[in-house]
Formats: structure tokens, sequence, C-alpha cells
């Protein structure tokens, strides 16, 4: 049996450094260190044991993002992913979840596959509904949000754990899943994965090998418009008390004082 | 008249208070419409009519519960169809934002997720998100079709508004992709008879610093204590001392609490993510430099195992 597996990946603003808006309120770039979305890795994770307990299995990494983005692709092929495919174009700028679901859903089409494998959400937009449209695109199932997963038979089964219940899911492949940060820890590229991957190939992509018009995406073709974004205040810095054996009822006269109490 | 479309989230008819909210929201907006799906809409209706729910279109099939997802995304473009709404709004879950975002695909709409607010305005509704780990404030508006907003919890308080809260049946045909995804098993979170963490007013929460499942009991006395929802960072939760449920931050809840209570959590970056925008934020750690400190209004530098009991008895006595 083989199976073709895709796995789409976001390169993000590293979070701990001080994100921020461009001027055209977009995500700045520029302003912080990229990386491979952390929340990513989980998914490139799952794909490497799904692929590793599968006989004739194939990874490809997918990512459309400026020309740094190849940072996010070289990680996941020095964790073992087995080729990348780069969707690059300046009209891609400002471009909103349904205009990249697009993108992404004709590259998957493109690179051809079985399994289309997602992290959770991204760690800078974090919306969490990529997905969900990939699904809706490609009209394949979705089993999504998943903390296990597994593929048997040509049937993708998981867990989900909502809100309201904990379910178990099950789909016939082709199908897009997402799985959380629940799923497993992800594997450090070892050095031996780190020099292979400088050899794997990557397949540079642009809208007009995917057959997408500039007006579908990018800022122009965006649906919804960012109005403002404002810095929060920092919150002023409050009372800190050193527990002497008053601290317990420190603590609860200032709830007191609060009304919590 | 101008209408909203509203997704109810229940549980066999029991209505989440993050619906009411919508339907306070909605109000803002135009008329209330109401969509309840799976059994029940008669234990709803009542409920959401004294929310301001003029309509309840109302489906039931065994699709919504055999199957994922789809069937209700089916359910709701119907909805949409035959109401033809101003705005669509849903709560802020996983489902509700695939929900959410799938409608908005297929009617060629704009999607906002995770608003905190919604207000109109010239151009149509402006929605309130955070961004950032909550950094930032945003103001956005739909440019295309018709705003899909999933809203989150604790964004309004629910306001009664009676209205005729009239069930209507809703008329449902699945398409092709609707059966895609077997719903195998399914079993309902059990209750912990404390409030839901998302909705819940007062929020205390324990990190890596509790240091064991079994002590987490110090912190399950202070929020009871206190009345309050019981919440852990994702070191607590991967060390498997508490449920993922009760995860509080970036890939757990968001919570905007009146007040949060942080015991033995350093402050993480996306642990902030989930609780910086709570009213009050008070923190016990002993490290005085843990960077939790930097938000609170209130903070004890000591021992947790010390100073939460003490707090426990101290708010006991003091009710008496
Ligand atoms: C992609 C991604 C997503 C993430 N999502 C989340 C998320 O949703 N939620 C989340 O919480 N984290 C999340 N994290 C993890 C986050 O980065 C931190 O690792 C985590 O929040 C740390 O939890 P903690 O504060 O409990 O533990 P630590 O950082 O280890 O802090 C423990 C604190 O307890 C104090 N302490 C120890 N003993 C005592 C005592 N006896 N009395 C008082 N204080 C004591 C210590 O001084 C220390 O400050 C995520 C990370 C990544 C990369």
């Amino acid at each position: 049996m083989s199976l073709r597996i895709v796995v789409c990946v976001k390169y993000v603003p590293d979070a701990t450094g001080d994100r921020s808006f461009a001027e055209d309120l977009t995500t700045d770039r520029d302003a912080v260190d990229g990386l491979l979305s952390e929340l990513d890795e989980y998914a490139v994770e799952q794909a490497l044991q799904i692929a590793e307990a599968t006989e004739g299995a194939e990874v490809t990494v997918l990512t459309a993002g400026p020309e740094d983005a190849a940072d996010a692709l070289r990680k996941a092929l020095s964790m073992g992913a087995d080729k990348a495919v780069h969707v690059e174009d300046d009209d891609l700028h400002g471009t909103d979840v349904l205009g990249t679901s697009l993108v992404l859903a004709k590259a998957v089409e493109h690179i051809g596959y079985d399994l289309v494998v997602c992290g959770m959400a991204s760690t800078d937009g974090g919306m969490g509904v990529l997905p969900a449209l990939l699904a809706e695109r490609l009209r394949v199932p979705q089993v999504t949000l998943l903390s296990e997963v597994s593929v048997a038979d040509g049937k993708v089964t998981g867990r989900r754990d909502g809100d309201a219940a904990t379910e178990r899911l099950q789909a016939s492949l082709p199908a897009v899943v997402s799985v959380t940060d629940q799923s497993g820890e992800a594997r450090y590229p070892s050095f031996k994965g780190i020099m292979a991957a400088k050899k794997k190939p990557v397949e540079n992509l642009d809208l007009e090998d995917l057959d997408i018009e500039a007006e579908q995406v990018g800022l122009a073709g965006a649906a919804t418009a960012v109005l403002s974004a404002t810095e929060r205040p920092a919150r002023t810095a409050g009372e800190i008390v050193h527990d002497e054996g008053e601290g317990g009822k420190l603590l609860a006269a200032f709830l007191a004082g609060r009304k919590f109490v | 008249m101008t209408e909203v479309l509203v997704l109810v989230d229940h549980e066999n008819g029991t209505v989440r208070k993050p619906t009411l909210e919508l339907l306070t929201l909605a109000r803002r907006l135009g008329d209330p419409v109401a969509v309840h799906l799976g059994p029940g809409a008669d234990i709803a209706a009542p409920v959401l009519a004294e929310h301001g729910a003029t309509r309840v279109l109302a489906a039931d099939a065994p699709e919504f519960a055999d199957y994922h997802l789809v069937p209700k995304v089916d359910a709701l473009q119907a909805a949409f169809d035959a109401v033809g709404p101003a705005a669509v709004l849903v709560p802020s879950s996983g489902e509700g934002k695939e929900i959410a975002a799938r409608l908005a695909l297929r009617t060629g709409s704009g999607l906002v997720t995770d608003a905190v607010d919604i207000a109109p305005g010239d151009d149509g509704p402006v929605t309130t998100q955070s961004a950032f780990a909550a950094a930032y404030s945003t103001t956005s508006r739909v440019t295309r079709g018709v705003p899909v907003v999933t809203v989150k919890p604790n964004s309004a308080t629910p306001e009664a508004a009676p209205a005729a809260g009239t069930v209507e049946e809703l008329a449902v045909t699945f398409g092709p992709l609707a059966t895609g995804t077997a719903v195998v098993s399914r079993a309902p979170r059990e209750s912990t008879g404390r409030p839901e963490l998302a909705e819940a007013a007062i929020v205390v929460s324990g990190g890596r610093g509790v240091g064991s499942a079994e002590s987490f009991s110090v912190i399950e006395d202070l929020a009871d204590a206190l009345g309050a929802a019981v919440g852990a960072s994702r070191a607590a939760v991967d060390a498997g001392w508490y449920p993922h449920a009760h995860q509080v931050g970036q890939t757990g809840k968001t919570v905007s609490p009146q007040l949060y209570l942080a015991a033995g959590i350093s402050g993480a970056i996306q642990h902030r993510a989930g609780m910086q925008t709570s009213k009050t934020i008070v923190a016990v750690n002993k490290d005085a430099e843990a960077p939790i400190f930097e938000l609170v209004d209130y903070g004890v530098v000591g021992d947790l195992f010390a100073v939460v009991p003490a707090l426990t008895e101290e708010i006991k006595a003091r009710k008496g």
C-alpha cells in the first residue's frame, strides 16, 4: 500500500518575541524572528509516525509563505519528511484564511494526496479553521483537533476531546486531519536528519502554477479588513507582598476589598 | 426586519450560557433568530425566547449525532438560505469555529473568529478581537458577503429581552459531505459540579508548582471556597495532574473572569494568552522574579502550600 501524506505548515513570528502589526495591519514579519509554528511540529510528528507504520508512505511538507518560510520546510525535512513544496508569490501578502485555504487546497491537489495533516491552529493568527476549510474545498472528510490519530485499512481514526464530550471519529481516506499539542511530543531533528534535509527536494510554486488569480488572494482578495490594532496598555503593577506567615490573610483582605469574598 | 442567526450551543436542550450572550449581542444588529440542531428544541425555546429570540428554527435528525460536524454546517446553511440574515453569530468553541468557517466559505462570506465584542457600524458590524497573546486589541469588518462571526464566552452579560421565540421546523437536506466522518463513540464530559471554566466569574489555577495530582486538592478547596472554576497550566496537564479540559492558555481555554488566581504558575506567554484579559489577577509564587507578577493586581511571594490553605481558611472564616 502506498500512502501520500501532505503536512501543511506555517512559518510564524516567534511567540516569545514582541510581535506586532505592520503599517498595513498585517503581521509584522520583520519585527521578530520566524520559525516553524510549534503547533505544526505536532502535525509533522504524527505524519512521520503514520508513515513509519505504513509501507510505501511518503511525507511532503507544504507551506505558503514568504521566502524565509523555507526555514520552516527545512526544519520539517530535518525531522524526517521526504520532500517539500513552497508556494511563494508577492501577491500572497495579506491573504486571509479563506484565500490561504484556496492556495493550500490547490497545492495539495497538485502534489497528490491520501491524507492531509495540519496542526490545530497557527501560533500567530490562531484561528484554527484552516483544516476544516481545506476539507470543504477538497470535498473530503475532516477529522480534526485530534489528540490521538491512527491510519489503517484506508481509514483514519482519532480521538477528539471537545468541550462537551470526547468522541472517537473515523473517516475513509482521502481525508484532512488536524492534531493538537496533546497528540505527543515532536521529535528533535537529529544531526543526521539535518544533514540529510539539505539534499531533499524543495519544489517552488507560484500562483500561476496553481491557476490562481491575484485578485483571489492578498489583501485585496480578503473578505475581512482589519480596521485598527491597538497595543493593550501594560497592566499597572500591583502590590507584591512576601509571605511571612500572613500571606494568606493579606490576600484574603485584598480579595475582600474587591468584594470577591 | 433585519434578522441575525445565532447557532445554539446546547446539550439535549439545556442551553449553554455563551448562547445567551450571543443573543444579547445579536440584538444590537437585528432580530435574533436561533438555530437549534438536535434534540430538545422544546426545552430550549423558552430560554431562547426569554433572551430575545424572535424565532427558533429547529431541526433534528440522526445525522447530527452519527456524523461529525458537517451535518450542522448543512443545517446552518439551510437556515442561512431560508432567512437571508444580516449576520451569523456562532459560539467560539473548536466545533463552532469550524462550522462557521465552512459556512463562510459556502456562502462567499468573510469570517471573523474569537470576537470579544461586536457593534453595528456604517459598513456593517465591527468586531473586536485580541491578537498576539492578547498583547493587542484589533477591530475588524467583513467586506464580502454576510459577516460570519464566532464570539468568545464572557463577551457580554446575557440580558432578558422577552420575544416570541416561535419554534419553526427547519427543513434540511444533507449533502454528500455530511456523512463523511462517523462518530464511532461519544463520552460526554462528566460534570465536576463546579462552574464551567470558560464561563466562570472566578478561576483558580494551579501549575507545576502544585507538584502532584493529589496536591491539586489545595487548589480545589480554594476554588470551592470562592465558588470558582479550577484551571491548570499546560505543565500541570502534561504531567497528568489535572485533565486537559481545564487547561488555560493558547492551546487550552481562554478565560476572562472577574478574578484569576494563579498558584505555582510562572506566567509563560502561552499561559498569559489564555488569561491576561482577566479583570483582576492575583498570584502566589515562591519566585519573586516569576513573570506572572508583571500582570498581577496583588501578588504573594511564598510557598503556595502555606499561603493557599491559609487563604482558604480565612475566606471560610469571613463567610462565617
Ligand atoms: C505551542 C505552545 C502552546 C502552549 N500552550 C500552553 C497553554 O495553553 N497553557 C499553558 O499554561 N502553557 C502552554 N504552553 C507551555 C508554556 O510555555 C509553559 O511551559 C507552561 O505554561 C508552564 O507551566 P507552569 O507555569 O505551571 O510551570 P513552570 O514554568 O515550571 O512554573 C512553575 C512555577 O511554580 C513556582 N513554584 C514551584 N513550587 C512552588 C511552590 N511550592 N509554591 C509557589 N510557587 C511554586 C515556580 O517558582 C514557577 O514559577 C505552551 C507552549 C507552547 C510551545
